[in-house]
């Protein structure tokens, strides 16, 4: 084998290294979202200039981040090999649960905050769960879960608090302690910064830290990229899947909670489709929906384009219509060239 | 490892070495379908043991089996001197037993020393500050693929940009490097071409000769032969024939592999067929060597 790499002469050997450094460089899987989002940025700076002031970055930071937060566990997720639809309207579970408890046993927020979180774990560890003891694919046990999360959403605020919103919870106690760790606004050089970007930036960086300095991270590329492979060199292939899925679930938590707080009432028929958004968040981020590849860095570079697209046209005086068509383009166009990333990584 | 480092060397008959694994009279049936059946045979440190069969003779079975990926549900399993019975293949990689897989032997999109390491990452630091070591995991990928005879210009490309022998071979001397005391290998050489099937076969001695026993499981007497001291021979998940190197050779192998009479059949197919006849002449000398039998 040596043999066969010395062969060629000493030109051909400088083009073969050349290629390779392109080739690492085109291996990053955040790499085409980060075009993209320079080139977003670059676009909207020109077209409308109101989007380069501090609040207005503020503003699409606290859009991103609101997507963001789910798109770091859904990003995890899809490395993973496996993806959730349930989690627009887990979202919305969560929330309800903390507000409708606390409101009829007239408790102390925090007491649904923590049954809220206690919920939006087992949501996730029940979704996992089904997934590797039925083998069977996550799109059709989380579209069950997810059909199920919106008829409980509907029929229990309804039954529990007789309306399709939950009751207002802004005088409850504990509202005010949780709003300022959930839905306050720091103020940063003169700027209001939503508090959701903090989270939204720490749960990345510690999604980054578990996906390329730790077991689990290693374990989570193993899972999805070859399940089969994983399982027989002893990755704990079951156990990684069931944490993932938590994981998502926990990410819903903290997004239901921001909500709750933000507005001290949840509309129980929202949350839908918003599943989507995440995915895609990803998707544009560089992850794979077959699994194996992909970032924490690129999910969040995915929902910053998205927060960028999203009132950026806001800010350029467009008709907000056209926004889900070119949605759907870049997501074209980001699978299109993840996949040619893809066979540069596996073969090139 | 140390023990039966010694030992090493293979040839000499000698005081036998001790038995690694010994299977007696092992069968697998998947509902009403039979895999295996009464299959005999046993692994020594030092020593290739090869598994030769054509598809669906039920060598997948047998290596499942011994890996851990399926319990066994007939006759006796002796591994290390202890019956037993794997329910997963962590309980087989704990006793020393690793398998390296045709196709799945890595995960493809991940890189060298990720795979090198998958499962049994070394770490540092402790409590929630505990991170890969990712430093001294390349250094060690990079110096044990040195030790096989690979040298990557970088341990960060992913698996799937090297050739298949190469990719074997990193499965080997993760196998190895993990203190592997008995090393299954699936069908190594299938999907190679000439030279790089030599250079496994080349591994599979280094690996012999660290103390390994090794299980070689392949449908290519020539593959085997030169490299194996044990040959087990199934056919349709029975075990119809198992020899010492001494009480075989080549021909008898590949004769028996194909089946005397089948072969025969086919030389008269190709020259009704008026099949060039070089082939026709090279199967009836396969047909010969069964006869002598």
């Amino acid at each position: 084998m040596t043999a066969e790499t010395v062969t060629p002469t000493a030109p051909a050997d400088e083009r073969v290294a050349a290629k390779s450094r392109m080739a690492k460089l085109l291996g990053r899987p955040e790499i085409g979202a980060l075009v993209g989002a320079v080139a977003l940025f670059a676009f909207f700076s020109v077209v409308a200039p109101v989007f380069l002031q501090p609040g207005s970055i503020a503003t699409v930071l606290y859009g991103a981040s609101t997507i963001g937060i789910m798109a770091v566990g859904v990003s995890l997720l899809m490395i993973g090999g496996e993806f959730d639809l349930s989690t627009g309207v887990a979202v919305i579970s969560s929330a309800l649960m903390a507000s409708l408890f606390s409101w009829y046993f007239s408790m102390n927020v925090w007491v649904g905050v923590a049954l809220a979180l206690v919920l939006s774990l087992t949501v996730g560890f029940i979704n996992g769960w089904i997934l590797v003891k039925t083998k069977l694919p996550s799109f059709i046990v989380t579209l069950a879960t997810f059909l199920m999360l919106t008829g409980l959403n509907l029929g229990l605020t309804r039954a529990i608090g007789g309306s399709v919103s939950s009751p207002s919870i802004s005088d409850m106690d504990g509202f005010d302690s949780a709003k300022a760790v959930f839905a306050s606004s720091l103020t940063l050089g003169g700027v209001e910064v939503r508090i959701t970007v903090f989270i939204w930036i720490a749960l990345v960086a510690v999604a980054s830290w578990i996906l390329l300095r730790t077991r689990v991270g290693n374990w989570i590329f193993a899972s999805g990229g070859d399940a089969y492979a994983a399982r027989a060199v002893g990755v704990p292939v079951v156990k990684t899947k069931i944490g993932l899925f938590m994981g998502v679930g926990f990410c819903a938590w903290i997004l239901g909670m921001h909500n709750l707080f933000a507005f001290s009432t949840v509309q129980s028929g929202e949350g839908i489709g918003n599943e989507f958004l995440y995915i895609i968040a990803a998707v544009i981020g560089g992850c794979l929906l077959t699994g194996g590849y992909g970032s924490a860095i690129g999910g969040a570079i995915g929902a910053f384009i998205f927060g960028m697209a999203n009132k950026g046209i806001v800010y350029a005086e467009w008709n907000p219509d056209w926004f889900k068509f070119f949605l759907g383009l870049m997501l074209l166009l980001a699978t299109m060239v993840n996949m040619v990333v893809k066979r540069r990584a596996e073969q090139s | 490892m140390d023990s039966t480092k010694s030992q090493a060397g293979g040839g000499a008959d000698t005081a036998p070495p001790p038995h690694l694994l010994r299977l007696d009279k092992v069968g697998k049936h998947y509902g009403n379908v039979i895999a295996l059946h009464d299959v005999t045979m046993d692994v020594e440190a030092g020593r290739v043991t090869c598994v030769l069969g054509d598809n669906g003779a039920g060598k997948s079975t047998l290596i499942k089996i011994i890996a851990g990926l399926h319990p066994h549900d007939e006759g006796t399993f002796t591994a290390l001197g202890e019956e037993r019975r794997f329910t997963s293949p962590r309980s087989a990689l704990d006793l020393g037993i690793a398998a390296v897989y045709q196709d799945l032997a890595v995960v493809s999109l991940m890189p060298v020393w990720r795979n090198f390491f998958l499962g049994s990452e070394l770490t540092t630091g402790s409590g929630p500050f505990r991170r890969l070591d990712v430093a001294r995991m390349k250094e060690i990928t990079k110096r044990e693929l040195q030790e096989m005879g690979i040298d990557l210009r970088d341990v960060e490309q992913p698996v799937g940009q090297l050739s298949g022998g190469e990719r074997q071979c990193v499965a080997i001397a993760r196998a190895v490097y993990f203190g592997a005391k008995v090393l299954i290998l699936d069908e190594p050489t299938a999907a190679l071409g000439v030279k790089q099937s030599g250079v496994v076969l080349r591994y599979i001695l280094q690996a012999r000769d660290r103390g390994l026993g090794v299980v070689f499981i392949t449908h290519n007497p020539h593959h085997a032969y030169p490299v194996g001291d044990r040959f087990l021979l199934l056919k349709r998940g029975r075990s119809i024939g198992y020899y010492k190197k001494s009480d075989v050779t080549l021909d008898q192998l590949t004769a028996q592999m194909a089946g005397g009479a089948e072969l025969e059949e086919l030389a008269q197919e190709l020259e009704a067929m008026g099949s060039h006849s070089e082939v026709v002449a090279e199967v009836e000398a396969e047909v010969g060597a069964t006869l002598r039998d």
